[in-house]
């Protein structure tokens, strides 16, 4: 039978409050009598703190109390967005204070001030002097792996090595071994080799919503606090660790959310906010912090510096490939390897490896911003590797890049032992974006151009893991509740970050339980104290994860109404009903036999019956994992005196099993595309070398695009029913994020000749490049 | 500090406001007005969230003083209603149904711009609305619904005064059927 | 909420003018997009602001019967790019203007501020400077009226003295009558942009459309103030022109100029775009001038 909810294309469930100013964000909601929070950020990259002088700040009028890094309790805690382990050996790296004596990047925590308005609160930092002890600063993970870089975590680790890791297809691989068998099997001569660098950006994410919190302390004695957070659950668990007090003493709330991106899938100013207002009686205080301190200060992209080297035949067989990644990490640990790692693996996976492949990474602390979570953790970089790896061997051999693909990547079936492509849809997508792009056709037009404006056509793969099974838990908690008319409210710990997961959990609420979509209120607010147990917003998880919880939660309340339908009509058999658009009815014919009003009523209210709200609850685990796939082809004109790209034509096809809401599935592939391009075009903080001061700290110096800097995009599925997705569905939420950079990349290639390796490709490195090689004088 | 009484339009009431000479119109309005829809994203006029309509125009509040405001007309998405049905406008539906809508932090910004814009009753083309929108960023949508939801609501506005304007995308980018849209559209709004 | 010492709206100039000579502290504020930035930022934090912003007497543009265009300086960019006298006399100027960082900046931003905040990168600036617009000012020790070739002192700095409000600028007729503009920003997005250069080219073609009678040139960003580069206007001055005649117009360009590395983008590349650039305003100029070019 075919779907009534699930696969169409629903319109959101929060749209009508967003377009209307209903729909409330964290600042939104902040009671007007709280005090404000500002931080004091350090002025230096890498030293400790001698001395912080608050005498003339506290004579500010208007403020309350000022607390340095003296201060804080002595408790090191972890931020990132993963479930806790059980197992001490998983656990995330606890290395950072509410505020730090430690300076360990430029921007760090040293103090904060809490003031009756942000005048005062601003006054009075620049009020307060801090004298520093200051040591090297070193910005890059290559400088990080240096014996001269001072440890800056010497408590936890001898020197800045958070994780060495070497992924390789056969625990005896290695490189030269492997060129000494290629030499044997197809002849020196036979062979082609490239060895080359590329470095990605560090990025801000650059949700439009300030990290925003405020805190209080509850009725109950509970720490509350109101945040902007994709992990309200997680949240919890840090706050607590981070003030030493019980779990239970901690309640977060979420509101909704003005994006996140993974920036927000880390713990960021809540345990800070969370203990002052336990400094100031329990008081309200808004901990509302800048775009230029989101910017420097919370987390970013990983900026990876690959040493990449493959060698492939002559006929175009990919033979085996080696990559070295030095990931500068930043002055905390964050996410630590997970991210490296993940960005090693798909590097791996994503071509087959015949003579083998190693991946080795580096991950280093650093005196720069800390990089995290984001959106496609760490594959953007995994495929900048790996698919400018690919064409360059293309424009090497002379093959063609879309074939030499078909012929190399990774095929149906495969498994890395942990995660599966259950369903496969790589070729094809490729080859619907090969259609689309004109490939062939244009591939040879644009042959040998000269001249100042040149057009390329280029492409780009990529695989992605759907969720984080078996690396880490899987669960989610579904809460659905029955009222007297037939509706329910469904409540859960999965959150609305704006990818549209209230309108996907509702389709598929309604799908199953047969309770039409209009009468699915879902609770889009979590609250620690009362919604069920979810990790979150990430990881393209909560459709595949939590949407297979809210599936399984449909079932348990269908069940429910029919045994309470049984109930009050003894006549009818269970197997024999079920409950289609707000009636239970019988299943042969569609005959009403009771509405869903009458079944919700009667349970409530029925005297001497088996009285009770209808209701279900369920937590799941999920304990299986697919790869999605997909690829970008894109055609663009360069203009090579002045370094311009202008897309004329872009596309992204995605393997990601059954969609399950086409328009807010396309909708989140443009978004990814956009922000794809930024990564390969305009985006990128810069770090000065001397001092780790970001130079770029705002909106107008760090450029994400604008409407007049982006195509229309478009969008394809290939669409196959993944066995292990509750609905078949696979991983959407981040992987448009992964292509087009390098799509882009390609193109310019295929237009000029040139191998660029330095993401952004800004104008300026374009022009250099174009110079260097004689295009331009 | 001085401390001043000002009176503005806002969204079709007249109210006097006692203010602080150093407030932000985008200040006001939150903390005053509990206009909330009006929101602080950059505080330096870089992306447009804080914008509202002075006296027909977009304006970035961020960087707009109060006292600057006596006397004038201010929007809000608070204040946008349809003249004949009293509910949403064409221009908010057609946020809704182009899926332009995501996170919705930058939401009411766009949908104000796209006021002034669609008010101007020209038959812009997708390139000159991106022209017209680039003071508000969004990072969730890549832009392509909302400028598509602008486009079909310029279409509808110069549709009634007849006027000639050709939609370079007729379809929503999900290629949807405009009745089957309008329907579950009726449906949602049923719910108001 | 901004740090603000103390705020007046002038009720005039000379009101505006008395109330900045009263506090050391005292700063002009017009459309804000500038000053409200540095309030926020710590630069002005503290300061006490003087508004001309709803001050009517210093909005609007006229042509006066001599045919000069006068614009005052609290006239928005919007204002500025849809202005009929703008339109008729100096499109290229309400074409630079259009390109201010965004829609909302163009709505309030003036370009009273544009020019007195000194800023090499300012959008009305070059073509202003290529127009050769003069500036007149009133202070407390009355008024003057100042070249914009003298007006400019280095890198955020200007001649205009902390108390002295600017009146007008002129835009004298025989500065743009036959010539035809046109102005390149070029930034590293489409919008919402700080220059990595600009350049903006005034050409008055002869009568038979081949050659260049006169012609002027102005950058932004291309050294620590707006410039002109004189030589490329005295080679090109009476030439036929042709591809290699703009490629060489951009060349001597070069030699006025004395662009900066910063992190924003390096002194070399910003020299290739001075030649690329003065190659393609004229160009563009003398299109629309009605000129046709031979490659």
């Amino acid at each position: 039978m075919e779907n009534k909810y699930v696969g169409k294309s629903e319109l959101r469930v929060d749209a009508y409050g967003k377009v209307t100013g209903i729909a409330k964000y964290t600042a939104d909601l902040a009671p007007k009598d709280c005090y404000i929070a500002k931080v004091l950020h350090s002025t230096i990259a890498n030293g400790e703190v001698v001395k912080v002088d608050i005498e003339e700040a506290k004579k500010v009028k208007g403020v309350i109390k000022i607390f340095t890094c003296f201060d804080v309790p002595d408790i090191e805690f972890p931020v990132a967005g993963h479930p806790y382990s059980l197992d001490p050996s998983h656990r995330d790296i606890a290395d950072r204070k509410l505020l730090n004596k430690r300076i360990r990047f430029y921007g760090d925590d040293v103090a904060a001030v809490v003031a009756e308005d942000e005048v005062a609160a601003a006054k009075a930092l620049r009020k307060i002097k801090v004298e520093y002890k200051e040591y090297p600063v070193f910005t890059t993970a290559r400088e990080g792996l240096s014996k001269d870089a001072t440890p800056l975590h010497p408590n936890l680790f001898k020197d800045n090595v958070i994780a060495h890791i070497d992924f390789k297809t056969s625990p005896d691989f290695d490189y030269v071994k492997a060129k000494e068998e290629a030499i044997k099997q197809y002849g020196k001569e036979n062979l082609i080799e490239l060895e080359k660098n590329v470095k990605t950006p560090l990025i801000s994410h650059s949700h439009l919503e300030l990290p925003v919190s405020y805190a209080y302390v509850d009725v109950n004695g509970k720490i509350t606090v109101v945040a902007s957070t994709q992990i309200p659950h997680i949240v919890r668990r840090c706050v607590a660790h981070a003030l030493g007090v019980p779990m239970g003493k901690v309640r977060i709330i979420k509101p909704y959310i003005g994006g996140g991106f993974g920036n927000k899938q880390d713990v960021l100013y809540e345990p800070l906010n969370a203990w002052l207002t336990t400094k100031v009686n329990g008081h309200p205080v808004l901990l509302e912090i800048s775009r230029e301190e989101t910017i420097v200060g919370t987390r970013t992209r990983h900026r990876m510096d690959g040493d990449i080297k493959a060698v492939c035949t002559k006929d175009g067989k990919l033979l085996f490939r080696k990559l070295t990644n030095y990931v500068a990490n930043g002055g905390y640990a964050s996410h630590g390897n997970s991210i490296t790692a993940k960005c090693a693996g798909i590097f791996k996976n994503l071509y087959k490896n015949p003579l083998g492949c190693s991946s080795e990474a580096y991950t280093v602390y650093t005196n720069s911003p800390v990089s995290g979570a984001m959106r496609a953790y760490g594959v953007p970089q995994a495929v900048s590797f790996a698919e400018t790896l690919v064409d360059d061997l293309c424009h090497l051999g002379g093959f063609d890049p879309y074939k030499f693909r078909m012929d190399n990547i990774v095929e149906e079936g495969f498994s890395d032992g942990a995660v599966k492509f259950y369903t496969y849809g790589l070729k094809k997508a490729m080859e619907i974006g090969k259609n689309h792009i004109k490939w062939d056709e244009k591939r040879d037009k644009y042959k040998n151009q000269d001249g100042r404006y040149r057009n390329g056509v280029g492409m780009c793969a990529f695989m992605y893991q759907t969720a984080v099974y078996p690396i880490s838990l899987e669960t989610a908690g579904v809460r659905m509740i029955m009222n007297q008319d037939g509706s329910i409210q469904m409540q859960l710990g999965a959150t609305e970050i704006g990818q549209g997961a209230d309108t996907v959990f509702s389709q598929i609420a309604a799908e199953t339980t047969g309770i039409s979509l209009d009468k699915i209120y879902i609770i889009s607010t979590q609250d620690t104290d009362v919604t069920p147990y979810d990790s979150g917003a990430y990881g393209s998880r909560q459709s595949y994860v939590t949407g297979n919880a809210v599936y399984h939660c449909g079932l348990l309340l269908k069940e429910t109404i029919l045994k309470y339908a049984v109930h009050m009509k003894p006549e009818y058999k269970l197997e024999d009903l079920d409950v289609s658009d707000n009636f239970v009815v019988l299943k042969k014919n569609g005959d009403k036999i009771l509405s869903m009003s009458e079944v919700a009523t009667t349970a409530i209210y029925e005297k001497d019956g088996v009285n009770q709200q209808i209701r279900a609850e369920l937590t799941t685990e999920t304990k299986t994992n697919t790869f999605a796939s997909g690829c970008c082809f894109v055609d663009l004109t360069v203009d090579v005196e002045l370094g311009k790209i202008k897309i004329n034509d872009i596309i992204n096809v995605h393997d990601s099993g059954t969609i399950l809401n086409p328009s807010l599935a396309i909708a989140q592939v443009h978004g990814g595309m956009s922000m794809s391009l930024g990564y390969g075009l305009s985006e990128e903080m810069l770090v000065d070398k001397k001092t780790g001061k970001v130079l770029n700290d705002n909106w107008l110096d760090y450029k994400i695009p604008t409407a007049m800097d982006s195509p229309d995009f478009n969008v394809e599925f290939v669409v196959m029913k993944d066995p292990t997705g509750g609905y078949g569905n696979k991983a959407l939420g981040e992987p448009p994020a992964v292509p087009p950079a390098v799509a882009v990349r390609n193109a310019i290639l295929q237009a000029t000749g040139c191998m660029l390796n330095d993401f952004p490709l800004t104008s300026q490195k374009l022009v250099e490049k174009f110079k260097e090689q004689g295009l331009i004088k | 500090m001085a401390k001043r009484f000002i009176n503005l339009n806002v969204n079709g009431k007249d109210v006097e406001v006692g203010i602080d000479d150093r407030e932000s119109l985008l200040d006001t309005l939150r903390n005053h007005l509990n206009l909330t829809s009006v929101k602080k994203g950059c505080e330096v006029g870089e992306c447009g969230a804080c914008s509202v309509l002075i006296d027909g125009r977009c304006v970035d509040t961020c960087i707009y003083l109060t006292v600057w405001a006596q006397g004038k007309k201010i929007i809000t998405v608070e204040g946008l209603k349809d003249e004949k049905t009293d509910g949403l406008t064409d221009i908010q539906k057609e946020f809704i149904k182009q899926a332009a809508v995501q996170c919705g932090f930058c939401t009411p910004g766009f949908i104000l711009k796209a006021v002034e814009i669609v008010g101007e009753n020209k038959p812009y083309t997708r390139d000159e609305i991106k022209k017209l929108i680039a003071g508000n960023l969004c990072r969730c949508t890549g832009y392509m619904n909302i400028v598509t939801a602008i486009e079909h609501a310029i279409y509808n506005n110069l549709k009634q005064k007849g006027i000639k304007y050709e939609i370079a995308n007729n379809k929503s980018s999900f290629n949807e059927d405009e009745k089957i849209l309008d329907e579950k559209l009726e449906k949602v709004l049923s719910n108001y | 909420m901004f740090d603000i010492k103390w705020f007046h709206e002038a009720e005039s100039v000379k009101d505006a003018i008395e109330k900045l000579k009263s506090d050391n502290d005292a700063e002009i504020i017009s459309g804000g997009t500038d000053v409200l930035i540095w309030v926020r930022d710590g630069k002005y934090a503290g300061k006490a602001l003087v508004s001309i912003h709803n001050l009517n007497e210093l909005k609007g543009i006229s042509l006066e019967s001599n045919g000069n265009v006068i614009i005052k300086p609290s006239t928005t960019f919007y204002n500025i790019t849809n202005n009929d006298i703008i339109k008729k006399c100096i499109p290229s100027l309400g074409e630079a203007v259009d390109m201010v960082g965004g829609p909302q900046t163009r709505q309030t931003g003036t370009i009273g501020g544009n020019i007195c905040n000194g800023a090499t990168s300012a959008e009305s600036a070059s073509t202003m400077v290529a127009l050769d617009a003069e500036i007149h000012l009133e202070g407390a020790n009355g008024n003057r009226v100042v070249k914009i070739s003298d007006w400019y002192t280095g890198p955020g700095k200007t001649v205009r003295d902390r108390c002295e409000v600017v009146t007008k600028f002129v835009i004298k007729k025989e500065n743009y009558e036959g010539f035809v503009g046109h102005y390149i920003k070029y930034g590293k997005r489409n919008a919402m942009e700080i220059a990595t250069l600009g350049c903006s080219v005034l050409v008055k073609l002869d009568s038979s459309k081949t050659k260049i009678e006169d012609v002027k040139i102005a950058y932004g960003v291309a050294a620590p103030t707006p410039i002109r580069a004189k030589s490329a206007e005295e080679f090109a001055k009476g030439k036929h022109f042709n591809e290699n005649l703009l490629k060489e117009f951009g060349e001597k360009a070069l030699s006025d100029c004395n662009p900066r590395d910063s992190w924003r983008a390096s002194k070399v590349f910003r020299e290739h775009l001075i030649v690329m650039l003065a190659k393609d305003a004229l160009r563009e100029a003398i299109k629309k001038a009605g000129g046709k070019i031979d490659g």
